[in-house]
């Protein structure tokens, strides 16, 4: 057992190791991009003001900006200032990356580990009571309405919800993280995290609970399933017991490639709420070409996505112990 | 008081033109407008005056300010702050409205005093520049990178407590402030990007007021206790003509499309009525300074006479040429801006009326800008505050293809005379006439076509007094507007 904790350690570590270069990767490829975009930053730096200013001043602009540097030059530059702790200043938001990234995070924390623990729930209950009745209304409900969804979009789940629940229903506020000139407390983040949380988890449940029903449809063929049926042992302690387990571990696995999306979906989700995330930061920073904070957001969504299927893959290998590790 | 607004401020930091035209709340300017435009002392001790050959202008400092850190206010702040704004290191964005200071010097602790390269008679109204404390220019270098643009430190009658970004903006009463503390004692500002949503929860009652267009607004008429504020603005609408281009560059071409414009039927249709009607970029905020006999009327029989004279003739297709070269030319206006895109369509089909063909493309800045010296433009801007502070740049042969002023190189001798005349005039009545010359003789040889000036409005929940019309300069965001004096308002009841 000592040697399997020591081999999951080490799947680990090379996972973190691998996760190097395919950060330098991100980075340089958003760098570029970046480079070859339309958009021109000197219009975001002036703002308005870039109506009245003369070529010869946004000339030197330009250069006190660092604008007019080659690009391996500002590369160089923003790299170094990265090794020595220093993430840079965004353009678009005027303050240091790292006091934006600081501010938004923990919102986006928030809606995305709410959402995903609500999806993961929905999946579970729902995916379970289908394939217990395989067939059955629910079953056939569950499984229609799945299906529908995953072709829509979040961005159209997102305004759909809020014209029933917010405009016709009144339940929730529209948007943002409080009621207007209200402090962030517990009870107001809460009205107001309801409706983008449920979004998100709606917009990801259909794969979740699709699967659940698959992979416990097949458990309950399984040979250890008749035995326990055979046993004479209740339903649902064979259902919940017996079968549920084996249908789980494949699950887990799912919920770590679930991540990318979860990441686009809350970044949609973000910008409908108007949701003071890092994910809503996303589309201003790309509209700016505020490249140090979006590669920044780049890195930090590829990091989620890398630690997501990592942990999925600790948790398979740690529940199973047939899973190999050596990958 | 609960503000709502659909558009977020980058930075705080007047430098980077946060509160460009003043009235920004958190900062003053050695001197503010009025309700009538005029100029008064804020941090000066009185309203400054040039010396007798106009290229130095001495400014008293009014004694015992403070900072919104406690720090005193004296003439190093304002030397830094002007200083930063002319220095390239420091890249400030407004330094084009400072261009004719050579040099500000400190006259002891509380006298500052400007020279200037040339006699500037508006010179006051640049000195509404909200001034920042010596400590926060201390560093050269690009201003994007100071801290100061989120933590903004100033004199002004509020001082920021918290500003949740992409969410709202919490300002609070400054006790210490010079002209008394405000009645109005907190200030939320929450930022709502959306028209419709923010329409939507001004209904609700969420907010004590927002700025919305004229149509949204109209939609808010029937909510109780709540009233649609209009004010007029010079923010002008203009279709810009280069020079350059074979078509536009025909002054016959010009005047005749000034005469095919409905200006009255596109104000009515597209702006809900909430507009005046424009032929030059002299608002009638500025009243004394329009020429009546510069204002184009709508006369398409008018328009053909002068494309027939000019020798524009009418062909198979409906479209007029000269020669081999067809009565048709490309209109750029901003993607994503449906006043613009809406005025620009009207535009065409007025064009389209006399004969000429014009072909649109809604475009980002970035690929208008390198096309302005060859394409039409939609171009908006304006100034309530003096004449010269946007027509000099927009239309003076110097700022011909500079940056994004006068795009269409446009150059008339006698409308740089005039120009160059007016800003170095210091007696009232002969200013006027000097504009009122450059008006008519603009109007002979339009470099454009203006079409509107926009109204703003704004939706207002009652349980207030202290509001004052106001003439909004062309500014984003709710420094202006009803609530510009909201210093001086007072809770009713």
């Amino acid at each position: 057992m000592r040697s399997r904790a020591r081999d999951i350690a080490a799947l680990a570590l090379r996972r973190l190791v691998f996760a190097v270069p395919v950060l330098c990767v991100v980075a340089v490829g958003v760098f570029l991009l970046g480079a070859a975009s339309p958009f021109d930053p000197i219009h975001q730096y002036y703002g308005v003001q870039i109506f009245s200013a003369s070529a010869e001043e946004i000339a030197q602009a330009r250069e006190a900006l660092g604008l007019n540097d080659s690009l391996i030059v500002q590369f160089g530059r923003w790299a170094g200032g990265l090794l020595s702790g220093d993430l840079g200043v965004s353009r678009s938001f005027r303050q240091p990356v790292a006091q934006v990234i600081g501010e938004r995070l923990p919102w986006t924390l928030l809606l995305v580990v709410v959402g995903l623990v609500l999806a993961v729930l929905i999946a579970l209950v729902l995916g379970v009571l289908a394939a217990w009745r395989q067939g059955g209304w629910l079953d056939r409900c569950v499984t229609a309405i799945g299906h529908a969804l995953e072709g829509i979009p979040p961005f159209v789940l997102a305004l759909v919800a809020i014209a029933v629940f917010s405009l016709s229903l009144g339940w929730f506020p529209v948007a943002g993280l409080t009621d207007a000139g209200a402090e962030a407390t517990l009870g107001q983040v809460a009205s107001h995290l309801a409706l983008p949380a449920l979004v998100l988890a709606v917009s990801q449940t259909p794969w979740l609970v699709l699967h659940v029903r698959q992979s416990l449809l097949t458990a309950l063929s399984e040979d250890h399933v008749t035995g326990a049926r055979a046993r004479g042992l209740a339903e649902h302690v064979v259902v919940l017991r017996h079968a549920l387990p084996t249908a789980l571990l494949p699950f887990v696995t799912l919920i770590g490639a679930r991540v990318p999306e979860l990441v686009t979906g809350a970044v949609l989700v973000e910008e409908v709420f108007s949701w003071p995330g890092v994910a809503s930061a996303v589309v201003r920073a790309a509209l700016a070409v505020d490249f140090p904070l979006l590669v920044v957001l780049s890195l930090l969504a590829t990091a989620a996505v890398l630690i997501g299927s990592l942990l999925a893959d600790v948790a398979a290998a740690v529940l199973d112990p047939r899973v190999a590790v050596d990958g | 008081m609960v503000l709502a607004d659909g558009y977020e401020p980058e930075t705080l930091n007047p430098l980077l033109g946060f509160g460009e035209e003043g009235a920004s709340k958190l900062f003053d300017g050695l001197v503010e407008h009025r309700a009538d435009r005029s100029v008064r002392a804020a941090l000066a001790a009185e309203v400054p005056q040039p010396s007798p050959d106009g290229r130095t202008w001495t400014v008293k400092l009014r004694s015992g300010v403070k900072f919104h850190d406690g720090s005193t206010f004296g003439s190093e702040d304002v030397v830094a702050s002007y200083r930063a704004v002319l220095d390239p290191a420091f890249a400030s964005t407004v330094r084009a409205n400072y261009s004719m200071v050579t040099a500000v010097d400190a006259d002891g602790p509380s006298t500052v005093r400007f020279t200037l390269a040339y006699p500037y008679a508006p010179f006051a109204h640049r000195l509404v520049l909200g001034v920042v404390p010596s400590e926060a220019v201390a560093q050269p270098g690009p201003l994007e990178r100071s801290p100061f643009n989120g933590k903004p430190v100033g004199t002004g009658p509020y001082k920021l407590t918290e500003w949740r970004k992409g969410d709202r903006m919490v300002m609070e009463a400054n006790d210490d402030y010079f002209l008394g503390a405000p009645k109005v004692r907190k200030l939320t500002v929450v930022f709502a990007i959306d028209d419709n949503t923010r329409a939507q929860r001004m209904k609700a009652g969420e907010f004590d007021g927002t700025a919305l267009p004229p149509l949204a607004a109209n939609g808010l008429s029937d909510v109780k206790g709540a009233q649609i504020i209009k004010h007029s603005s010079a923010d002008y609408r203009t279709v810009v003509m280069p020079m350059a281009n074979p078509v536009t560059g025909d002054r016959a071409m010009r005047l005749a499309l000034n005469y095919a414009m409905n200006r009255a039927g596109m104000i009515q249709a597209l702006l809900g009525g909430r507009g005046q009607p424009a032929s030059t970029p002299i608002p009638q905020a500025l009243p004394e300074f329009v020429e009546p006999t510069a204002q184009f009327r709508y006369d398409k029989d008018e328009a053909a006479r002068l494309l027939e004279q000019a020798g524009w003739v009418m062909g198979g297709d409906g479209v007029r040429a000269r020669g081999a070269q067809r009565a048709s030319f490309t209109l750029m206006y901003p993607a994503g801006d449906s006043v613009r895109k809406d005025l620009a369509q009207a535009f065409a089909s007025d064009a389209k009326a006399v004969g000429v063909e014009v072909k649109l493309e809604g475009l980002g800045w970035e690929a208008i800008e390198p096309r302005m010296g060859a394409d039409a433009l939609v171009l908006g801007g304006g100034n309530p505050f003096d004449p010269d502070l946007k027509s000099y740049p927009l239309l003076h042969s110097s700022f011909a293809a500079n940056g994004f002023n006068n795009p269409g190189s446009y150059r008339n001798a006698q409308v740089d005379a005039a120009l160059d005349a007016g800003r170095k005039e210091t007696d009232p009545a002969q200013r006027v006439a000097y504009y009122r010359q450059f008006q008519r003789a603009y109007a002979a040889d339009p470099a454009m076509v203006f079409l509107a000036f926009l109204d703003h409005t704004y939706v207002v929940r009652d349980g207030w007094t202290g509001y004052q019309e106001v003439v909004d300069p062309h500014t984003h965001g709710l420094t202006w507007g009803p609530w510009w004096n909201v210093q001086s308002w007072v809770p009713r009841g």
